[in-house]
């Protein structure tokens, strides 16, 4: 018994028709099917935050989705993050800077829940930054470069935005 | 692939989702997915046939029906939270909602996925209980209106029939000045709580308790409202001592062990968590009548 669908989504901007089983989660979709790996997978049960990405915006497991459910839908994924020169996003180079990742499995979730929450707000505290990645699991850094690397992050946009 | 194989099915209207359960045999809902599809990646649920509501039109949104506030069943918990009306009318629910799962999960968990699942640990089941929520649930043979009591009839088991959908959660706000507190303890961030309870007060004018609800998650399957302690409070003045008695009842309620947390830590910490939150109430409760 195979139930298959056509489904039509646009990951970072780019508009994609495939044909999938429904049993699919949208994870293993990302990966397996769009060759999109930059999403990890790590608990499939919704429980590490790895395999975060952006639907419509706004952050969700995609572990815990069908890859059917997301048809007409506007994905972001860690790929389009960096502009297509190679240049990072704000979020992405105080990663960098601040040591904010160290085997990096945990990372592309970390930076798509920060870069929904920095879409919300360039101003947000150090408790509400911990907050957001309650539901991230990181085993290296011990999440203060994390925490330290977003609010360098948010600093940075307020600059360049000419927020005071 | 992790679920085990079935057929989805994904309706545009609740009749049609009501005649897709009445009509297949092994039927699951599908609402926010934060907990079935852990399950079903896991094999622990297979069903036969998935019915995915999250395409039903009319099944989300949050209105303000007169004294009422409606909640379509398929709103996500996360537009419940950022809701100016629930601030304003049902502040405590927010702050439950701070402790339902994390914002990923928010996202996508809606309020009548979280009630349906009926994990006694849940804080919008402790909501519901708290203020007399009533759960419209739609069939073949009409609409019917249940409290939480008649709804929950067991761990993680609701009264509906196979081919019964719940449709919609309606909360009675309290007095625009109430004082309310959703307190928890939960081993980490937006895990399961070992044991939450939640306060509603309205203090007169004298800061005479008017009345007050307590409901308190986790001792057993499906929180507990203690009709005692809100009568023994009502027409007290909220000191300390009275405080402190309403608390040291909670504390004496039965409570389940488990693997993990023996009843008697439950009980400690219904009795600390209970006078801490009614402290909280009180004085957001004065606050809120001066401001």
């Amino acid at each position: 018994m195979t139930d298959l669908r056509h489904i039509s989504v646009r990951v970072n901007g780019i508009a994609y028709t495939c044909t999938v089983e429904t049993r699919l989660t949208l994870a293993d979709m990302l990966r397996h099917e769009l060759g999109l790996t930059g999403t990890h997978i790590g608990c499939e049960h919704g429980v590490c935050g790895a395999c975060t990405v952006l639907l419509n915006g706004r952050s969700a497991r995609s572990c815990l989705m069908l890859a059917v459910q997301a048809d007409g839908f506007e994905i972001a994924t860690v790929e389009g993050l960096a502009q297509s020169n190679g240049m990072l996003s704000a979020l992405q180079q105080a990663f960098l800077e601040s040591h904010a990742l160290q085997c990096g499995f945990c990372t592309p979730g970390m930076l798509m829940t920060l870069t929904e929450l920095l879409a919300e707000t360039l101003e947000p505290g150090e408790a509400e930054i911990r907050e957001r990645i309650s539901g991230n699991i990181c085993r290296c850094t011990g999440y203060q470069a994390i925490v330290a690397a977003t609010l360098l992050a948010a600093e940075r946009l307020r600059q360049r935005t000419g927020a005071v | 692939m992790k679920p085990a194989p079935f057929d989805y099915h994904d309706p545009t209207s609740v009749e049609e989702a009501i005649g897709l359960l009445a009509s297949h045999e092994n039927a699951q809902l599908l609402a926010g997915g934060q907990s079935l599809m852990p399950m079903m990646n896991f094999r622990m649920v297979a069903p036969d046939h998935l019915v995915d509501l999250n395409r039903v039109e009319g099944l989300a949104g949050i209105e303000v029906d007169g004294s009422t506030l409606r909640f379509g069943a398929m709103t996500r918990q996360r537009d419940i939270e950022l809701s100016p009306e629930v601030e304003r009318r049902c502040p405590v629910l927010r702050e439950a909602l701070r402790h339902v799962g994390h914002c990923q999960t928010r996202n996508r968990g809606t309020i009548g996925g979280s009630i349906c699942q009926l994990d006694p640990a849940a804080e919008l089941v402790n909501i519901t209980a708290l203020h007399d929520g009533t759960l419209q649930a739609e069939s073949p043979r009409g609409i019917r209106r249940l409290s939480l009591g008649e709804f929950a009839i067991g761990y993680m088991t609701h009264a509906l029939e196979p081919d019964e959908l719940l449709t919609a959660v309606t909360l009675t706000p309290w007095s625009q000045d109430h004082g309310y507190a959703f307190i928890e303890v939960s081993p980490r961030r937006g895990d399961f709580a070992v044991v939450a309870v939640g306060i509603l007060i309205e203090l007169d004018e004298n800061d005479v308790i008017r009345r007050a609800a307590i409901a308190v998650s986790c001792l057993g399957p499906v929180p507990i409202r203690s009709a005692v302690v809100e009568a023994a409070l009502a027409g007290e003045t909220p000191s300390h001592d009275v405080l402190r008695d309403a608390a040291i009842e909670i504390g004496k309620l039965e409570a389940v062990s488990d693997a993990h947390v023996t009843a008697a830590y439950r009980q400690h910490l219904a009795r600390v968590l209970t006078y801490r939150a009614f402290e909280c109430a009180v004085t957001r409760a004065r606050a809120r009548r001066t401001a």
